[in-house]
């Protein structure tokens, strides 16, 4: 009940907020851009507040849990991909002066027909990122108040398409600035308690350092584990080293029962799965029976206990000798069902699916070295957080509210640092929740690795005010994040689809009309879809709207403001070549994952197709300095009058806002 | 700063007026070449450390696992010490380029 109230608070003073810097409205540049008056330090909050989403407050802790050290590159990425938005395109995007990107491609290029590319790819990577933040509330009522998945949807998405519809950008700054301090506050503050009372950062990193081999261990009680809709989040990872006891709860059907990771070159395990049934609740007695095995599906019935032994093989050791030794088992449910576990030798319990202490604080732990090509997997994935972030429509809108140039340089210096100050707590949570609540990992939980870790405290009143407050930390990242997409997908369809190519002619007063209607409609269409994604995981989504980002706008924004010869047609060809490319990789990839498509790749187009920045982005950059040089004769007359307009200090005199307001 | 820009900007009503097509393409080029130089000395400086570390933890892997004060050295880069290197390298650029465009501002209004 006390997260429910934080909550409350949390929505109640965002939409006062909203309501109340409305009333000192004005024009319709004030709607769209609120004006470009904001000064640096609101804007910078405002900027941090839209960026920190759903991904960053719950995801980033979660992944850190799951995988280690790889996942540090997730929020380092996220906070450097604003540099390269500092050095490169920060400035000049806000001295072109549009209110949208689509703006910025028909005004740099002199081409209408561009335009509507780059609305399209404003509508495609909002709608990619704007569901994780769905599910994100969705999964989080259901973890604190034990709601159904849709009413966190339908509480969140009705109360920011109020927001949205009735304050536009200036209703919404305020808000968001005001966000990031809440969030802020609700990661780190929670996380100074915890410490104090389970053990500092240092403690679970030390521990994984010293006893490389150890996995946390898991305190006695029943899991819930997903079913195959799930997938791959439907898996239950017994460890190598002992045998265990399952016992089920409820009826279980497994899909598949196999070795728990693939082999490697060199090695090979048994295929035979050897269990001994220790209790028969059809027999109503204790009968061991002797080793029984199957490969096909099975079933168990509430009741009955199987004690499980590692899969023996001949396994690669780090000398790369190859030695007999054991693998886990790794069985996939076919339904949701509910187990619990015990080691079947004297000792504590190790958690299924946690990796091993070595694995984990370790840089190529499980995330990047899963189809065996660790170095480039980081690479890629480095790229396309980096070039990602500087391809976001939503991020990219923010800097038109900037007054200058100047300005939105040092906008960008404030939110580095309150960015840093943010996701620096981060990896703490996912260290902590790995040493506290290791049962996350056999439910494929960790997602919710920062409302549940308070709850954990001896004080259970402590315990639920902190969650209350990772819970209001959590909506307000949400909220944030999705009036931003809110703004720059009505905006899309307000001032660019309706405005421009639809009713060139449309008054001010229609083109607001015509906002708050997209406003409703997006956001409908939005809850539509966060319904649909729940088997979904935050990070991967996130992770498609960076890819497809990275190899479309970055490039774009990149090239359009240093290089004189891009043309409209060399930037579509690389816009529409990197952009769907890396989709159609992705979703590839995820479908593969899901196993809907089941056809065998090398190990090594697995990771590029899964990460696919590393090709994305060099290609995008590739077809569009190509294509611009076979049609050099695109190139705008008056391009150095452009270009001196995107660079130039305002005190020349030569700047010229493309749209006046 | 403030009056600076106030005089520049009635200078440059005049200069503006004056300003051939040449002197456009002269001044974006001076204009840009000192920004991307700047731009590409702190990018430089931060690929290599971004691009670097995967590079060092392979190959000093040792080193990288050194344990101190409970926390190996590598995660004390990637998680800590990497926020406080992208505010220096930020502050960098910002000042850097406000002296250029003030330099510019100069170069033209002296003229």
């Amino acid at each position: 009940m006390i997260p429910f109230i934080f909550v409350v608070l949390v929505i109640v003073a965002t939409v006062w907020l909203g309501i109340y810097t409305t009333r000192q409205k004005g024009s319709t540049a004030d709607f769209f851009v609120a004006g470009r008056s904001v000064s640096v330090f609101w804007n910078a909050s405002a900027i941090s507040g839209e960026y920190l989403s759903a991904a960053s407050f719950m995801g980033i802790a979660a992944l850190v849990m799951k995988n280690g050290y790889d996942a540090l590159w997730y929020p380092v990425g996220y906070a450097a991909g604003y540099l390269f938005l500092l050095l490169f395109i920060a400035g000049p995007l806000r001295r072109f002066g549009a209110y949208t990107i689509p703006d910025f491609a028909e005004g740099r290029f002199n081409s209408p027909a561009f335009r509507k590319i780059a609305v399209s790819f404003v509508l495609f990577i909002g709608f990619f990122y704007t569901m994780p933040q769905m599910k994100g509330a969705g999964v989080t009522m259901s973890a604190i108040l034990g709601w159904p998945y849709f009413l966190g949807i339908l509480i969140v998405g009705s109360v920011i398409t109020f927001n949205v519809a009735v304050g536009g950008m200036k209703g919404i700054t305020v808000v968001q600035a005001f966000q990031y301090w809440v969030k802020v506050f609700a990661i780190s503050a929670p996380i100074f308690v915890l410490m104090a009372v389970f053990g500092g950062y240092t403690q679970p990193i030390n521990k994984a350092l010293t006893e490389p081999k150890g996995i946390p261990s898991l305190q006695d009680g029943p899991v819930k584990i997903k079913g195959k809709a799930a997938a791959p989040n439907n898996a239950l990872n017994f460890p190598a080293s002992t045998p265990m006891l399952m016992t089920f709860d409820t009826d279980v059907k497994f899909t598949k029962i196999g070795a728990a990771r693939v082999a490697k070159e060199g090695e090979k395990f048994s295929d035979v799965f050897q269990y001994v049934l220790l209790v028969d609740s059809q027999c109503g007695s204790s009968k061991p029976l002797t080793e029984l095995s199957a490969t096909e599906r099975l079933h168990f019935t509430k009741g009955q206990v199987i004690m499980v032994r590692p899969l023996a093989g001949m396994i690669k050791g780090d000398d790369g000798s190859v030695k007999p030794g054991n693998v886990g088992v790794k069985f996939e449910f076919d339904e949701p069902g509910t187990v619990h576990f015990s080691n079947a030798n004297v000792g504590p319990t190790p958690s299924p699916n946690a990796p091993a202490n070595g694995k984990w604080v370790a840089p190529f732990g499980p995330l990047t070295s899963k189809h065996g090509f660790p170095l480039l997997y980081t690479y890629s994935l480095i790229i396309a957080l980096v070039c990602g972030t500087a391809g976001l429509p939503h991020i990219l809108v923010r800097f038109y509210t900037n007054p200058d140039g100047k300005s939105a340089k040092r906008t960008t210096l404030w939110v580095m640092v309150m960015l840093g100050a943010f996701y620096v707590f981060t990896p703490i949570w996912g260290s902590l929740g790995r040493e506290i609540i290791p049962g996350l990992y056999a439910s494929n939980l960790t997602d919710v690795v920062v409302i549940k870790l308070p709850t954990m405290l001896q004080n259970k009143l402590l315990g639920e005010i902190l969650s209350g407050v990772t819970s209001a930390g959590a909506f307000a990242a949400f909220m944030s994040t999705f009036s931003g997409l809110l703004v720059s997908m009505s905006g899309a369809f307000a001032h660019d689809i309706y405005g421009r190519i639809l009713k060139p002619g449309a008054s001010p007063e229609t083109r607001l009309v015509a906002f708050k209607v997209a406003a409703v409609l997006v956001g409908a269409v939005s809850m539509g879809l966060g319904l649909l994604i729940e088997s979904f995981d935050i990070a991967m989504m996130v992770g498609w709207a960076f890819a497809i980002g990275a190899a479309s706008y970055f490039p774009l924004l990149l090239l359009g403001s240093w290089w004189r010869g891009l043309t409209a047609t060399g930037a579509a060809v690389g816009m529409l070549g990197g952009g769907l490319t890396s989709l159609a990789a992705i979703v590839t990839s995820m479908l593969l994952d899901k196993k809907v498509l089941d056809f065998p790749v090398t190990p090594l187009v697995r990771s590029l197709i899964e990460q696919p920045a590393i090709w994305g982005v060099p290609l995008s950059i590739l077809l569009m300095v190509g294509v611009s040089l076979a049609t050099k004769k695109q190139v705008p007359d008056d391009i150095d009058t452009k270009m001196l307009r995107l660079h130039a200090p305002e005190a020349l005199g030569v700047s010229k806002d493309y749209i006046e307001g | 700063m403030e009056n600076e820009a106030d005089l520049s900007g009635a200078l440059a009503e005049s200069a503006k007026a004056h300003m051939t097509t040449k002197d456009v393409r002269e001044l974006t080029k001076r204009l840009m070449l000192r920004q991307v130089k700047l731009s590409l000395a702190v990018t430089s400086v931060f690929v290599v450390i971004l691009l670097g570390l995967p590079l060092l933890n392979v190959f000093a892997k040792d080193a990288m696992a050194t344990n101190i004060g409970g926390i190996s050295l590598t995660w004390w880069i990637l998680g800590v010490l990497f926020y406080p290197l992208t505010w220096a390298l930020s502050q960098w650029f910002v000042h850097g380029s406000e002296k250029i465009e003030a330099d510019i501002v100069r170069e033209e209004i002296g003229r």
